[in-house]
């Protein structure tokens, strides 16, 4: 209990210090760390499908992009979208297509599943290259962030930085709250004994496939969201946004932070995103370091950054 | 006479040019314990593969109760109050013995699409999954990672799940392989037990459990039934004797 207890005040902290961050940061830093959240939320959403349930997939951007072009869509030219009845949209629209593409990729396993994910999202990616439907390659700009409303009263405002960065923090704390509590629920321990061994699953009563479709979705959903923030963000959308690029930067994050861990992802995408941005400054060689420090990770920590995390978020003696 | 929960009439299964399983016709009743024997390759485990729905028939049919259900997937067939164990131990070896059977107890709450409360607080499933370890006697083992028990508590583990699920019907490949002396008596003892309000179909080659237990006995070759009946009269056929108890008092016979 009291290991539980530390656990609980060691998040309350961090979430104190996320608060914390716009008071004491330049606006520089406040967007970085904007974009990190966004990135860690991509990321957890795809270690649902990866870590949780064994789902290795390759086309995990098609559903974050799809949502951003769906915002930029619905917004007007010159004009404010509205922000709840987008967000409904990209979201919505984001799972409807994990539902449709999950339907005939979950017909495959193994390494078919990771082309057959990896397939769907680059003809995604062309649609959205090669043809005018949405900007060509160069994309569509989105010149009035969306407004919220809830009755006559704006509770925030969505062109000023820190109001942006506060709202992707609660979505930030909302899905990593979401998905503690998936972890431990039947549906979660369902995905777990897929993971395992599906072949007893089914032996036991499980319609799998039923099981790891709605999982695709609600990866998709959340992969969705945290699309959409990232085209609020920065008020564009391309192509790249659907790219296997991304899709694959996201496995790498949920890798290097650790497989199946609640945290893992969001160490993953922060640790990375630093990393980048610090050996940014230091030579445009970057990548070439940048690679060296991911295989160190990879062969000195096989679980990830979240393996030196004394607490797990799945007991240990449930999850291998 | 006790009723009818499994039959099957002429079911064959064939691979390619094999034929695995021919044309085989048995019944499982409500009380009774069925056994079968036979020599290795004589398609008892394709026999049960087919029957839980692991495999799909090439021909024949599968009756539970009333209702025909050859060829569904094997989860439909599970719901329709079928357990089965396998020959070779398959569990959920990271997972805890009472994780084990918990998720299997889970698999009937209707629907596991439940995303918020913790798993552990439906009652009902964890209530099924202590019976079901102190039943196969695991109790003091509920809390260990399956992966850390003996060969043989695997084994037990994998009857505990079989019955957290509540079946009516239970198919139990080579249940007692592996297990030491104890656990083995132990286990012969709960089968008997079970049997007074389960049908079981029972694939064994310990023949002293196989006699101790039985009310009716099938003996299969090449695929094909050769006996089926009460046990003592299987015992004496020639047939059964030549084919499978061992040929030398045959010969000696002759």
């Amino acid at each position: 209990m009291s290991a539980r207890l530390a656990a609980m005040l060691l998040v309350l902290s961090a979430i104190a210090v996320l608060i914390a961050l716009p008071f004491v940061l330049e606006k520089f830093y406040v967007q970085f760390a904007t974009k990190v959240l966004v990135m860690a939320i991509f990321a957890a959403s795809l270690n649902l499908l990866v870590g949780y349930t064994g789902l290795v997939s390759l086309g995990h951007a098609a559903f974050f992009g799809v949502a951003g072009y769906l915002l930029a869509l619905a917004t007007p030219a010159y004009d404010a979208a509205e922000f709840w009845s987008s967000l409904a949209l990209a979201v919505g629209g984001a799972a409807l297509l994990a539902l449709a593409i999950g339907a005939l990729v979950l017909r495959t396993s193994g390494i078919y599943f990771i082309m057959a994910t990896l397939a769907f999202a680059q003809m995604l990616y062309f649609l959205f290259h090669d043809t005018s439907l949405a900007g060509g390659s160069d994309g569509i700009y989105i010149y009035v962030r969306p407004v919220a409303q809830l009755g006559g009263w704006q509770p925030f405002d969505l062109e000023n930085f820190v109001h942006l960065y506060f709202l992707v923090l609660a979505a930030f704390v909302l899905v990593l709250g979401f998905l503690r509590l998936l972890v431990d629920s039947p549906f979660g321990r369902t995905l777990a004994g897929i993971r395992v061994n599906e072949h007893r699953m089914r032996a036991l009563g499980f319609a799998t496939f039923r099981y790891k479709l709605v999982c695709f979705a609600v990866a998709g959903a959340l992969a969705g969201l945290a699309g959409y923030l990232s085209a609020l963000q920065f008020g564009v959308v391309n192509p790249d946004m659907l790219g296997w690029h991304l899709s694959g930067s996201a496995l790498m994050m949920v890798i290097l932070g650790g497989l199946g861990t609640w945290l893992g992802p969001v160490l993953g995408a922060a640790s990375m995103m630093l990393l980048e941005l610090g050996l940014q400054s230091v030579t445009k060689h970057w990548q070439l370091l940048m690679g060296a420090a991911i295989v160190t990770v990879a062969l000195a920590l096989p679980r990830g950054l979240a393996g030196l995390w004394v607490w797990r978020a799945a007991r240990g003696q449930n999850d291998g | 006479m006790a009723e009818v929960v499994l039959s099957t009439e002429r079911l064959s299964r064939r691979f390619g040019g094999l034929v695995a399983v021919d044309e085989v016709s048995i019944e499982c009743r409500h009380g009774e314990v069925h056994a079968l024997i036979g020599p290795n390759g004589a398609g008892k485990s394709t026999l049960i593969n087919l029957l839980s729905g692991d495999l799909k028939p090439s021909g024949g049919t599968v009756r539970l109760r009333e209702r025909e259900v050859t060829g569904l997937p094997a989860h439909r067939i599970s719901r329709l109050g079928v357990g089965r164990s396998y020959q070779k131990t398959n569990v959920f070896l990271p997972f805890t013995a009472f994780e084990n059977c918990r998720l299997a107890a889970q698999s009937r709450m209707g629907t596991s699409l439940r995303f918020l409360r913790p798993a552990q607080a439906y009652r009902a499933p964890c209530e099924a999954a202590e019976r079901a370890l102190a039943q196969v006697g695991l109790a003091a083992r509920a809390h260990w990672p399956v992966a850390a028990l003996s060969h043989g508590e695997q084994r037990q583990v994998e009857i505990a799940m079989a019955l957290a699920t509540d079946p009516q019907l239970l198919l139990l490949d080579e249940p007692l392989a592996g297990m030491g002396a104890e656990e083995s008596a132990r286990i012969v003892s709960l089968l008997r037990a079970l049997a007074a309000d389960h049908a079981i179909l029972l694939v064994e080659h310990d023949m002293e459990a196989v006699f101790a237990l039985a009310d009716r006995l099938t003996v299969m070759v090449n695929g094909a039934v050769l006996e089926s009946g009460a046990p003592a009269a299987v015992r004496a056929s020639p047939a059964v004797k030549a084919a499978y108890l061992g040929d030398d008092d045959v010969d000696s016979g002759k």
